[in-house]
């Protein structure tokens, strides 16, 4: 099977606290720890386990810059064949549709029986490979938590739905899938298995490679576009105790006994 | 202004809350507006939704067709593409059922799409200013929409408050002949409802619930002890989970359980809405996280900034202390 994973680099929010710029129209950007996006990395394994059992190669492509390489070459590290950047000036600015649509041209240029994103990005919509989908006219599934290779071009999936149940459904290839966390668990990847990856060309494709309409991507196609970053007032907040740890532990058995009954 | 249309799911006959909310909504984006119902489905339980539905909606789309049974997605984006008039706004809850219908759909009727929206800011020429939140809560977003086309909009469960008023009597459209035979490429099979557990952490009235904090799979022990010195259960967010560090059962929030205990212990838990979704009953919330910008803060009623690894050992053996007194 060839399975295409869409992913992309953002910051890291277990790494970091998200602060506002001096101007507040953006995030404080400077000294910002990047990764994969945690969901996309799942992405990544999932479809690393489908070619073990039935064989194939997985492809991880993101839209972006020079600086994405690195996640590139982590998933490249973890077992996918081919590494592939889109990027071009171009691209800048893109909404959600605009990725998408960048990502159908791509996927045109190949031959993928499966596409994999991850649920949702950071600082994103849960919204690129339900598009991509509809682009294509591939049937979709989001909030995917199992996948079964079955006979005959289809697959077994579950999702994720309230409750922690889970809705079984068939899906017919190709097609794509968003991806949930807790899916699989994704491999370590050490220092050593990026440097054995590290001089494998990566391949890059522009606006004009993909046969794309500049104006139909990036800015000018762009039909939502962020605004500004605010530090939004919700209610009064918690009660920060100050006191000192002994303080605050006498504190907190003294509240946990008054609220919840404390036997 | 472009007519606007929500989709309400509904079940057994019962209309999901979000039919009141997506009302108040549609009413942020336009005060004139009367929005329109559209529920989908198949015999006696689509019919009783949408007459329940009509003490608040002056009019309801229904799309009847044996293959709606089930909501799937892709064909209930398929319908709604070919009854809906071209620059509509359709707003639609944001949970996993909008999270598989509404990006396909905005390609489908050409539109903008923006997702998870928590507020309508307001409307200027030809877009829309909505709040979302990005990077788990941490800050938000102004986001300007070109609507010029109209415009598919998920809305964050829980975020508008529904509108007060008086029951009216709406009337019921029936759009089944418009929508005719429907085929997708995905087709429903089963759902299996959630494993039981050892644990049942709705029944419990103090809660430990851990968090990313906690760090690794052996510290889940900390939090047991203090449960066990407290007779509480312990709980966790869906980052323990998807680390294999706790059973699913454990999980609070949307995709987990729902709890209402009296005392919500968040220790190491940065505090998603999706996490905050699942804790129902306005327990007292005691946030216990080293990071001071944690969005648990802000819905806590009491905060302490400290390393749950150090706090929470010690805690325990304060609680141990405290029983061995009054035992005396």
């Amino acid at each position: 099977m060839e399975i295409l994973v869409c992913v992309r680099r953002v910051p890291d929010t277990s790494e970091n606290d998200i602060e506002l710029n001096s101007a507040g129209n953006d995030i404080e950007r400077d000294d910002l720890v990047y990764s994969i996006n945690e969901p996309d990395n799942y992405a990544v394994e999932e479809a690393l386990q489908i070619v073990a059992r039935v064989g194939g190669n997985v492809t991880v492509a993101t839209v972006g810059g020079e600086d994405d390489e690195e996640i590139l070459r982590r998933e490249m590290a973890m077992g996918a064949s081919h590494g592939v950047l889109i990027t071009d000036e171009a691209f800048s600015g893109s909404d959600g549709r605009g990725i998408a649509t960048i990502l159908k041209a791509f996927v045109q240029k190949g031959s993928y029986d499966l596409i994999l994103t991850g649920v949702q990005a950071e600082d994103g919509g849960a919204q690129v490979g339900g598009m991509l989908a509809a682009l294509l006219d591939y049937p979709f599934a989001s909030l995917v938590n199992s996948i079964e290779v079955m006979d005959g071009k289809k697959l077994k999936i579950g999702r994720e739905i309230e409750g922690g149940n889970k809705e079984i459904s068939e899906i017919d290839l190709p097609c794509v899938l968003s991806i949930q966390t807790g899916i699989n668990e994704p491999r370590y990847v050490g220092m050593k298995g990026i440097r054995q990856v590290a001089s494998i060309p990566i391949p890059t494709f522009g606006v004009s490679d993909l046969g794309l309409d500049p104006s139909a991507v990036g800015e000018a196609g762009a039909k939502v576009k962020r605004v500004d970053y605010f530090v939004p007032a919700l209610g009064k907040g918690a009660e920060i105790l100050h006191g000192s740890r002994e303080e605050n532990i006498d504190k907190v058995l003294e509240l946990v006994a008054a609220k919840g009954g404390l036997k | 202004m472009a007519r606007i249309f929500t989709y309400i799911a509904q079940k057994g006959g019962a209309v999901d809350d979000s039919a009141f909310e997506l009302a108040a909504a549609a009413r942020k984006i336009d005060p004139s507006a009367s929005p329109t119902a559209i529920l989908a489905g198949w015999g006696a339980d689509l019919d009783a939704a949408c007459k329940s539905l009509g003490a608040s909606y002056p009019e309801i789309w229904k799309i009847a067709n044996e293959a709606l049974a089930y909501p799937n997605a892709e064909l209930i984006r398929k319908a709604l593409a070919k009854i809906l008039p071209s620059n509509s706004f359709v707003l639609v809850a944001h949970e996993h059922f909008g999270i598989d219908l509404a990006p396909g759909l905005s390609i489908k009727l050409n539109s903008a799409f923006v997702s998870d929206v928590l507020d309508i800011a307001g409307v200027e020429g030809g877009s829309l200013k909505v709040v979302r939140q990005e990077f788990g809560g941490q800050v938000s977003a102004h986001v300007r929409c070109d609507i010029s086309s109209g415009a598919v909009i998920t809305i964050r469960p829980g975020a508008f408050k529904p509108l007060e008023a008086a029951p009216i009597s709406g009337t019921v459209v029936d759009k089944s002949a418009d929508v005719g035979a429907l085929t997708a490429g995905r087709r429903y099979l089963e759902t299996v409802v959630a494993e039981a557990g050892d644990v049942d952490i709705t029944k419990h009235n103090i809660l430990v619930s851990i968090g990313r904090g906690i760090q690794e799979k052996e510290n889940v022990a900390i939090a047991q002890e203090l449960a066990d010195a407290l007779g509480a259960a312990v709980s966790c967010s869906r980052p323990v989970v998807d680390a294999k560090w706790m059973e699913k059962s454990r999980q609070v929030g949307s995709s987990g359980k729902t709890v209402k205990p009296k005392v919500y212990l968040a220790c190491g838990i940065s505090g998603s809405f999706q996490h905050l979704a699942g804790i129902k009953g306005n327990p007292f919330l005691i946030a216990i996280n080293k990071n001071p910008k944690a969005p648990i803060f802000q819905v806590a009623d009491v905060g302490i900034v400290d390393d749950i690894l150090e706090f929470l050992p010690e805690l325990t053996s304060k609680v141990h202390e405290m029983r061995s007194v009054a035992a005396k």
